[in-house]
């Protein structure tokens, strides 16, 4: 929204203040100043001239030659525009003179000499583009300087509408005057108000079937015997500079009251209007807006109805069978206050957001209503002293926001601030806001004024905010906190996931990655993976990227392939959110996974098994256990039938890993060892770790024992070690493997260490043990080598 | 007889001057000066010799014994210096300029912005809490005093979910569940990743990272909020900022303020990047809203406190000088390999 310092100054006296400071403390105290903009800088030595002759131009049908009578002087020039007419007073460029991006010098234009210029709104600055001189009164004294009959000089400042939306009171000047009345400590001046009483004698404007819900305030009025159609230049650079365009004097005056007020009104032209309701329509119908564009309007969409047919939707914008015309010389003017919910539902619904629209949205105070009206009047009957009030203002009043009053102390401010703000001070901020306070002693009482009652300020919290923001956080002590000392302990989950990313990255050379929640359905395609059955998005822009994962690599196989040909080795990591379906409660399933893949041209078995090396080292590292490692079913489409692993610390599955489905591998690089791995850091979190306990080295020289064995191909070194295990010798310290070969059936050799705490072992000690477990392993057709 | 030792002395000199391999030197040992070496076969011999010259005999052949042991291990030397000698020059001199084998990891940068504000935060004694990134209505609007239709829900475009949930919006939607886990007093951190539902351009992500903090206590300030702000955000930038606060509305702090920091580009002198203001916008805060801490189970007459807001990605972009926000989740190695640590 812009803000015109002119129209500020009108409401609060600002001489002797530094406008621009008082801007930047603005920005401060109220809402972000986001441009500041010097206007009529440009335009200089434009003179008030009346047309005393007009000559056609020798050499063009378009071009005249005027004649300009300046009061003391005369002056002549070339002027192309298609308005002219003796006895017009406009504004006159002479020589010397500056415009809106030029100095006015002699010209020749056609063959004639050209001594200035007259100009159109456009080129003084006060219209986007003009169609011919911009007329000014025939009262305009002439040869007097147009910047010193009308305020072009103007500082302008652009406020972020988004820093607005909960001050509904912020929508116009006079609210903004209220905030600059309050940083520069002057005081308010009222608005010039039309006194409505002097009608209550006339008819109403005829009212009937006002919605009970949405609408909270309807009220109209009626004046006729309107015939000015022009606005005063004043008003007209007003509106030009807050952004809009003077179209005319009716449609102005409404703009101009809503800029002040912020309370936007509908000027209806009152021989299309008769009785006004206001209602929504069971079924949906097309209704054209005064834009020109046809509308759907559907049954949840209020209406402003006139003997029961559309006329405007309410509280966005009015419709083409009622709006006023070049002749209307009646006016019935709406100032109503509606659902903010409503409005801001509809004008996203029908598309269309208007300067109505956004204030309403803000939840307006239907005090307003009143005031607007007896505003418009108070302009109309000034500007056009033929007008004449018709009818009495017809007031349907139907919401009321109850009165909010709020108590609080001296020490409550100060606790909030951590300063002693005094007294009179919070008397004096408070007062100028329009809060009315009752002070007794350090306690105050109240009473918060309808403009922001209507949601803004409901708790004495909210106050504090009123008294600090215009004391100014610049003028805080700054003083840091006393609290008790507390020992902070990282949490079991967010420490695990520092060490696992840790030692992937410093001790595996990993890569992390950030991928999205939900799955890319192409991506997938292209891996040949199906999109799971799972949570997904209602509302996602990219049909294709609805499903939330299930996996991590979900998201991590499509990023692996498109890095395929980054290095001929190398792995990805994410610790992430997977969701895996909902709980019994309907919530998502959602677990911090941790998600790695890895590509490689080492031989797949060496890839996997090295891969399980990796989250054994990491895991044993974390909780000094152990996992195992169970070949289980697949259940994702890149898990290998073959090769996929439960990963398991302390008798629970807290992974799984897997080399990839050859037809799934094929689509990201057939020759690649891919490997996959998911853990799940939630389930990591939950189980303890075992402390360390330190064992003293034998001081005895133990005895190792080396067997080699025959087996079947599918016979593994567990199904070899178990019953060693199983039935574990005191003096057994280690099993390890020393060599595996295949070729016709499987060789393998282990190596039993022996060790004593009490003494050197001999050989024959322990056969006997082994001996056992070789009668066990027989059973099972596990054989030594002959 | 002396011309039986010179003789045994010439033929010894002469076989150790063709011997040059180590069994050749142990050869000569055995038969020279082995229990039935030559040498000692002389010594062996002493009783033939005439008594009144064996003094003499003795010294002689003692001599050669010497001279023959001292011969040998010389020879031997010599002939392993050589050997060494030999090998080093034939070592391979190696290529040091060969590509390292060694691959080298990289983190996501947004972990390690995290990480340093972490551990500022960590040394002020606040709690680092994880949150989920599914959460519902209740948590990420109803309990930060953002009711139905509240405007805030339009302005955070939220992705809903089939089962009835959303994807949390802000970290703000942690503040309930922590409040209600640790009561007060309280300082807690709550890094993580949020989801707006709008288009992606080089400005704008779907998913993105922010860090909350909340300090609740006794008598928590505003003029302690700024004091906090100044020491939080002098450590993470490395150096002295300036703060200024300005009003800024949000559901959940009362009063509420839009903090920013002197330009970090111009030191607050104004230029391009902080469109010559000499401030940059950098994050929202504010005392926490009094309905906000009765949700969260806080005793508002005993408690206050303030929560702020650090945007992690912008603050990542920043350190980094990464221009395009869609780099982060790219997941392209490329771009990413660079972040070592």
């Amino acid at each position: 929204m812009n803000v015109s310092m002119n129209w500020i100054s009108e409401y609060v006296d600002l001489t002797g203040l530094d406008r621009e400071e008082l801007i930047r403390r603005f920005t401060l105290s109220t809402a972000e100043v986001e441009e500041v903009y010097h206007y009529g800088t440009e335009i200089n030595g434009v003179l008030v001239a009346e047309i005393t002759k007009i000559d056609e131009h020798p050499n063009s049908k378009k071009l005249h030659l005027l004649e300009l009578n300046l009061g003391d002087h005369t002056d002549r020039c070339v002027c192309g525009a298609p308005n002219v007419r003796v006895g017009m007073r406009v504004p006159f460029a002479p020589l010397g003179a500056s415009v809106k991006g030029m100095t006015i010098g002699e010209a020749t234009i056609a063959g004639v000499k050209s001594c200035g210029m007259c100009c159109s709104a456009a080129e003084l600055g006060i219209a986007d583009a003009s169609s011919g001189l911009l007329e000014l009164p025939a009262d305009a004294p002439l040869g007097k300087a147009v910047k010193d009959l009308y305020a072009f000089d103007d500082i302008v400042f652009e406020v972020d509408n988004k820093s607005l939306t909960n001050r509904p009171d912020l929508w116009g000047h006079y609210g903004i005057a209220r905030e600059f009345s309050a940083i520069a400590k002057r005081p308010l001046k009222p608005l010039a108000l039309d006194d409505l009483t002097k009608y209550d004698a006339l008819d109403p404007v005829p009212l009937g079937g006002i919605d009970g819900e949405l609408c909270y305030r309807y009220s109209a009025i009626r004046a006729d015997g309107i015939t000015k159609t022009v606005s005063p230049i004043d008003m007209q650079i007003r509106l030009y500079y807050c952004g809009m365009r003077a179209i005319s004097l009716l449609a102005d005056l409404t703009n101009y009251v809503m800029l002040e007020l912020g309370q936007p009104t509908h000027a209806f032209d009152s021989r299309k209007v008769g009785t006004i309701g206001v209602q929504r329509y069971p079924e949906p119908f097309l209704f054209k807006t005064l834009d020109g564009t046809e509308r759907r309007i559907d049954p949840e969409t209020l209406m402003i109805t006139s003997d029961g047919n559309p006329v405007a939707v309410a509280g966005v914008m009015g419709g083409e069978n009622s709006e006023i015309v070049a002749d209307t010389d009646s006016v019935t003017l709406e100032c109503a206050t509606f659902s903010a919910v409503s409005v801001r539902k509809t004008s996203s619904r029908i598309g269309l957001r208007t300067d109505a629209s956004m204030r309403y949205e803000k939840t307006l105070d239907p005090e307003l209503c009143k005031a607007a009206a007896a505003r418009f009047l108070n302009l109309l009957l000034s500007i056009d002293p033929g007008a004449k009030v018709m009818s009495r203002y017809t007031d349907c009043y139907q919401y009321r926001y109850p009165d909010i009053d709020l108590h609080f102390t001296k020490a409550f401010v100060d606790r909030y601030t951590g300063i002693d703000i005094c007294d009179a001070q919070i008397e004096d901020t408070l007062t100028r806001l329009g809060f009315e306070v009752r002070r007794d002693g350090a306690a105050f009482d109240v009473k918060v004024p309808s403009w922001r009652a209507t949601k803004d300020v409901t708790i004495p919290a909210d106050v504090i905010e009123e008294i600090t923001r215009i004391y100014g956080y610049d003028n805080f002590n700054i003083e840091t906190t006393m609290s008790a000392l507390k020992p902070v302990l990282p949490q079991q989950g967010k420490a695990d996931e520092a060490a696992v990313k840790d030692a992937l990255v410093k001790s595996f050379g990993l890569h992390e990655v950030h991928t999205y929640l939900w799955c890319d359905a192409k991506k997938l395609n292209e891996l040949k993976i199906p999109v799971p059955e799972n949570v997904s998005l209602l509302n996602g822009m990219n049909p294709d990227t609805t499903v939330l994962r299930t996996a991590m690599m979900h998201t991590l196989l499509p990023v692996l392939r498109e890095n395929r040909f980054y290095a001929p080795a190398f792995g990805i990591f994410e610790i992430g959110r997977t969701v895996k379906g909902v709980k019994p409660d309907g919530t998502a399933n959602e677990r911090r996974t941790l998600g790695v893949a890895l590509l490689s041209h080492d031989k797949e078995r060496t890839a996997f098994l090295g891969a399980r090396d990796m989250i054994a080292s990491i895991l044993y590292d974390l909780r000094r256990k152990q996992p195992t490692f169970t070949r289980i079913e697949p259940i994702n489409a890149w898990e290998h039938p073959a090769n996929t692993a439960a990963i398991v610390l302390d008798g629970k599955q807290i992974g799984t890993m897997s080399t990839v489905h050859p037809e799934i591998a094929a689509q990201i690089d057939k020759k690649a060892a891919l490997v996959t791995l998911e853990l799940d850091m939630d389930a990591l979190a939950e189980i303890p770790g075992d402390e360390l306990t330190y064992r003293e080295p034998s001081r005895f020289p133990g005895i190792d024992i080396d067997l080699s064995f025959v087996v079947d191909k599918d016979v593994t070194f567990a199904d070899v070690t178990r019953p060693f295990y199983a039935d574990r010798d005191e003096t057994l310290s280690d099993i390890t493997l020393v060599d595996i070969y295949e070729a016709e059936g499987k060789s393998l050799t282990i190596r039993l260490s022996f060790v004593s705490q009490v003494k050197t072992l001999q050989k024959q000690e322990v056969q006997a043990y082994i001996d056992r477990i070789l009668d066990v392993l027989a059973k099972e057709n596990i054989r030594l080598r002959a | 007889m002396d011309n039986r030792i010179q003789r045994l002395r010439e033929q010894f000199l002469e076989n150790l001057q063709r011997a040059n391999a180590a069994e050749a030197f142990e050869e000569l040992r055995v038969q020279y000066l082995g229990k039935k070496g030559e040498i000692t076969g002389l010594l062996k011999n002493m009783a033939s010799i005439e008594p009144e010259r064996r003094k003499e005999y003795g010294a002689l052949v003692n001599q050669l014994k010497e001279e023959a042991e001292n011969g040998i291990k010389k020879r031997m030397e010599e002939a392993h210096a050589r050997e060494l000698n030999a090998r080093i020059a034939a070592t391979e001199r190696y290529d040091l300029t060969l590509p390292s084998m060694v691959r080298q990891g990289s983190y996501h940068p947004i972990t390690l912005v995290q990480r340093e504000v972490e551990q500022i935060f960590a040394s002020m004694g606040f709690t680092i809490e994880d949150y989920d990134e599914i959460v519902d209505d209740y948590h990420c609007f109803e309990a930060l005093n953002i009711p139905k239709h509240h405007p805030a829900r339009d302005m955070q475009d939220t992705y809903y979910l089939s089962n009835g949930q959303l994807l949390k919006t802000h970290t703000s939607a942690a503040q309930n569940a922590i409040m209600k886990k640790y009561g007060a007093p309280l300082r807690a951190i709550f890094p993580g990743r949020c989801f707006r539902n709008e288009s992606t351009d080089a400005c704008h992500e779907n998913t993105f990272f922010q860090m909350e903090g909340i300090m609740i206590d006794e008598n928590i300030s505003i003029s302690n909020l700024i004091y906090f702000m100044k020491t939080m955000l002098s450590e993470v930038f490395q150096r002295d900022v300036k703060v200024r606060l300005r009003p800024g509305f949000f559901p959940f702090v009362e009063p509420g303020f839009e903090l920013d920091i002197s330009c970090l580009i111009c030191g607050g002198e104004g230029c391009p990047s902080c469109k010559n203001s000499g401030w940059l916008e950098l994050c929202p805060c504010g005392m926490i809203h009094p309905n906000v801490l009765k949700a969260g189970g806080i005793d508002t007459e005993k408690y206050t406190g303030f929560a702020f807001g650090l945007g992690l990605t912008r603050l990542a972009m920043m350190k980094y000088g990464i221009k395009d926000i869609r780099d982060l989740n790219s997941g392209n190695l490329k771009s990413l390999d660079q972040f070592v640590k």
